[in-house]
């Protein structure tokens, strides 16, 4: 393969791995509540600004990362009790006559509420510089076969993407709780009466969705900086590979993250850079159009 | 019981106090017309200078979109995440027409507005027939997108910094100054609503809010469901592009940001705060929360974090909009 | 008698389960139709295949000569159909007014421009709908409730509710799906009593009903369903006699109405 062509493959898994963690984030969320989490992008930035601050407070890297990722856990936590919780059950005493279903669009309008106060924070709390963190193993770049290079922080994020992958097809293929969480996705009213808690599992959902964005947020940090403002595109280009793998799919999420790098990778190479971000949002409008169920997710059966 | 006779024979208007019978409310919705009509003239009297009218305007040209997209989201149940791109396909359309193809804005301002409610035909035709969430995607895609062109095409459209417009002139006069531009938005205002008002109390009306109500009940009464959205989504995107060509023409010029995805979620914000499904709340919501960044420029910093706070705080504390959440109470009240 | 209904050999399997199972039957214009049977016989997918919401695996369905199989709900709609629901689809967020007014939806002229501008046509024809609901709200004793709001009505005003707006449609066929449930004896006679004042008229009216004594006494046919199958179909004195019936549903012999 042509070397430049390869490096393009090569910058793309790596921003695919990103979006594949991002886009996890929004499968786990979509799968516990059918909704989109739109503040699933601030927590990479919670991740990688955490990390920042924690080496500017002096901790050496390897404390500062996992301590980031569980401040933004716990943020998540946070964001999940006192935003969506109450929200939901404002709706639900809304719609209590008509015992309808709770509006999927109140949770869509919440959680872009909690991106927004997330970023305001963010800003007030940070700067609106760019930062960048060490990274992991050093700058050198390492030759592949075939011609292209890569820097040693990608081979952190393809494996840290992977290891995070292969934690949750435990827990959730494994493990007892992992597969309440499923059942409990399946069936909320059947799963509740087996004392699996409707409310358990979304946070958990949630701590596991902030988990995942702040991953990504550490391990990318050292190559495209971060600030105040990187969940925005993060955040909606994660979604964009979401849908393309089939939202509420863990697999497609992570083939619509690797695809979705590599195809805005190749475009910007081979078509137009200029037109780099908007792959992502092109891809949304294709798959919508042709695909509404993205690749592996369910197809559109009888309604109801 | 009466004798059988055939139903429609039973079901028309039986005696003269039935048939007589008023739109209850409608009363009450003529004098609020009427007072919007006149505190939009008397107004400008306590306008001290030329900032306020500008500020004024601007609030006016907010509403027209919010009211738009408060058709969309409170009366059809749909989200739209990318409305800003077509209040920005409003300007950039009249002002690429007229700049580049030399039409009079006469032509360009239309023109503009018949591609920006093809554009939104061409994006909610296929979208609006899936169940669920999925016209929120489609216009968060397109919004996006639009933006990155606008931004990109620097030889049409200037690219970031943006482009001038050249100013509104209708049978040799031009449009010119604070006053007649703000007599002009005011005017676009009362109509939005006057015709919004009028469409909620009509069959259309009442085939939206029976979809949003229940889609299933809808579709057995023979509303197709699918039709009615899109007209609706057309309806508001022409809306909002309407607004954005009248800002665009009176500000004299235009950047890309106005398609932004923070300036769509600030439109929707302003719906879901003044009342998902109420005209006048759309209004309410347009004007208190495009006044509150202008009052607290010293909070520039914050306004991000307000706006989010605000969403969120609506959402868990009324979640019907703060303009119904009033109104219900005072119906509390006043028993 | 012409007519309304006829379901030839339709069938359902939803994943490994055969819901509905080549059933075929025909209501005519003024009769009424119950279809009765145990839990999970397969009445409420019935009724879905019966309004469009579910498309048959199998199978014919036509509505006054039209076939209608596989055609959106709304285009049943057109062919004269209206239902009711079990778990009720009350528009909550209007009045009960605006309710039956939509129920007119079909007869309405809906264009946008007249509508966005209130023209003098279009609010003559606003102001018969109006007459004309509210008729329809007196018809089915609803009076006292003429200007509430719906989220503000009692569960037994709501049922008859929907029967108003399904009546603003003016449907040749009409489905009722359990509109006696929750209703005390009082109540259910109404329904009993415009059922049968509906049949008069030459509405076909089906029905999906647990309360037997309503079924006896107002059914021309009764269907009962058992597993997906017709179990059997005749008046309702024959149904309640047949063995195979008491055996699998009724338990005892019907009481005479």
């Amino acid at each position: 393969m042509d070397s430049s062509a390869l490096q393009f493959v090569a910058g793309g898994l790596t921003a695919g791995a990103i979006y594949a963690l991002v886009a996890l984030g929004f499968s786990i969320v979509y799968h516990a509540s059918h909704a989109i989490n739109f503040a699933q992008g601030e927590f990479v930035m919670v991740g990688g600004m955490a990390a920042v601050s924690f080496v500017g407070f002096g901790l050496p890297l390897v404390a500062a990362v996992p301590l980031a990722v569980l401040a933004a856990m716990m943020v998540g936590v946070l964001v999940q009790r006192l935003a969506i919780e109450p929200a939901q059950a404002a709706q639900a005493r809304l719609q209590g006559a008509s015992g309808r279903r709770p509006d999927v669009v109140t949770l869509i309008i919440v959680t872009i509420g909690v991106a927004l106060v997330l970023r305001g924070v963010a800003q007030l709390l940070w700067d609106k510089r760019v930062h960048s963190l060490a990274a992991f193993s050093g700058q050198q770049p390492i030759t592949l076969p075939g011609g292209a290079t890569i820097v040693p922080q990608s081979l952190w994020v393809l494996a840290g993407t992977a290891l995070a992958v292969a934690a949750l097809a435990w827990f959730f293929g494994r493990t007892l709780y992992g597969k309440a969480m499923q059942a409990a996705a399946i069936n909320p009213l059947a799963a509740q009466l087996m004392g699996i808690s409707p409310r358990g599992v979304m946070r958990v959902s949630f701590a596991l969705a902030a988990l995942l964005g702040a991953l990504g947020g550490v391990l990318t940090a050292p190559i495209t900086f971060t600030s105040y403002d990187t969940g925005v595109m993060l955040g909606l280009k994660g979604f964009a590979a979401a849908m393309l793998g089939g939202l509420g799919s863990f697999a497609g999420a992570v083939a619509g993250g690797l695809l979705l790098g590599l195809v805005e990778s190749l475009g910007a190479g081979f078509v137009s850079s200029a037109y780099k971000d908007a792959m992502a949002f092109i891809v949304i409008l294709l798959v919508l159009f042709v695909l509404p169920g993205g690749l592996l997710g369910a197809r559109r059966s009888d309604r109801v | 019981m009466r004798a059988a006779a055939t139903v429609s024979e039973r079901t028309a208007p039986a005696a003269a106090p039935a048939a007589a019978r008023s739109r209850p409310g409608a009363a009450g919705q003529r004098r609020a017309l009427a007072g919007l009509a006149l505190l939009l003239a008397l107004a400008p009297l306590a306008f001290p200078n030329a900032y306020v009218y500008e500020v004024a305007i601007l609030v006016a040209l907010n509403a027209v979109v919010c009211v738009g997209l408060n058709l969309l989201i409170g009366y059809a149940g749909q989200v739209s995440l990318g409305h800003a791109a077509f209040f920005a396909l409003g300007g950039y359309g009249s002002a690429l027409l007229a700049v580049h193809a030399g039409w009079p804005v006469w032509a360009s301002l239309p023109a503009a507005l018949a591609a920006v409610a093809l554009i939104a035909w061409a994006v909610g035709r296929p979208t609006l027939r899936l169940e669920g969430h999925t016209l929120a995607m489609a216009t968060l895609g397109l919004g996006v997108i639009v933006s990155i062109v606008l931004a990109n095409e620097d030889r049409l459209t200037g690219g970031p910094d943006g482009m001038s417009v050249p100013p509104l002139a209708l049978f040799g006069h031009t449009l010119h100054g604070e006053r007649a531009w703000y007599a002009v938005a005011a005017a676009a205002l009362w109509l939005a609503v006057a015709m919004a008002l009028n469409l909620v109390h009509s069959p259309v009306g009442r085939a939206l809010r029976a979809l949003h109500g229940s889609p299933v009940a809808a579709e057995t009464l023979g509303i197709d469901s699918a039709r009615w959205k899109l007209r609706v989504f057309v309806i508001s995107a022409v809306m909002a592009a309407t607004a954005g060509a009248l800002a665009a023409h009176h500000g004299g010029f235009i950047t890309p940001g106005k398609a932004s995805f923070l300036h769509s979620v600030e439109l929707v914000i302003m719906v879901v705060f003044g009342g998902m499904a109420s005209v006048w709340g759309a209004v309410v919501g347009a004007a208190v929360l495009t006044l509150l960044p202008q009052l607290l420029t010293v909070l520039k910093d914050y306004e991000t974090m307000v706006f989010g706070a605000v969403l969120v705080a609506t959402m868990v504390f009324f979640p019907r909009g703060i303009v119904p959440t009033l109104a219900r109470l005072w119906g509390r009240g006043a028993r | 008698m012409t007519i309304l209904l006829e379901v030839e050999g339709i069938a359902k399997r939803f994943g490994g389960l055969q819901v509905i199972e080549s059933l075929s039957f025909a209501v005519e214009a003024g009769q009424v139709f119950s279809i009765i049977g145990p839990n999970g016989a397969g009445k409420t997918t019935l009724l879905n295949l019966l309004t469009g919401i579910y498309r048959p695996d199998a199978g014919r369905v036509r509505l006054a000569g039209q076939d209608v199989t596989g055609l959106a709900p709304h285009r049943w709609a057109a062919a004269g159909l209206a239902r009711t629901f079990q778990n009720l689809q009350v528009f909550f967020n209007m009045s009960a007014l605006d309710n039956v007014m939509t129920g007119r939806h079909r007869h309405e002229r809906c264009a946008m421009w007249p509508s966005l501008l209130h023209t003098p046509a279009l609010r003559r024809a606003e102001a018969d709908c109006r007459g004309r609901a509210v008729a329809l709200l007196r018809r089915v004793g609803l009076a006292p409730w003429l200007d509430a709001e719906a989220e503000a009505m009692p569960y037994g005003a709501l049922k008859r509710l929907e029967i108003a707006r399904a009546l603003a449609a003016e449907p040749r066929l009409l489905l009722l799906d359990e509109p006696a449930a929750g209703l005390n004896a009082t109540e259910a006679r109404e329904i009993d009593a415009l059922i049968r004042e509906l049949a008069a008229e030459g509405i076909a009216v089906v029905l999906v009903e647990h309360n037997m004594r309503l079924v006896m006494e107002v059914s021309d046919r009764v269907l009962v369903l058992d597993r997906g199958r017709k179990l059997a179909e005749g008046p309702p004195h024959e149904v309640a006699e047949d063995e195979r019936v008491v055996e699998a549903y009724l338990g005892t012999t019907a009481e005479p109405a």
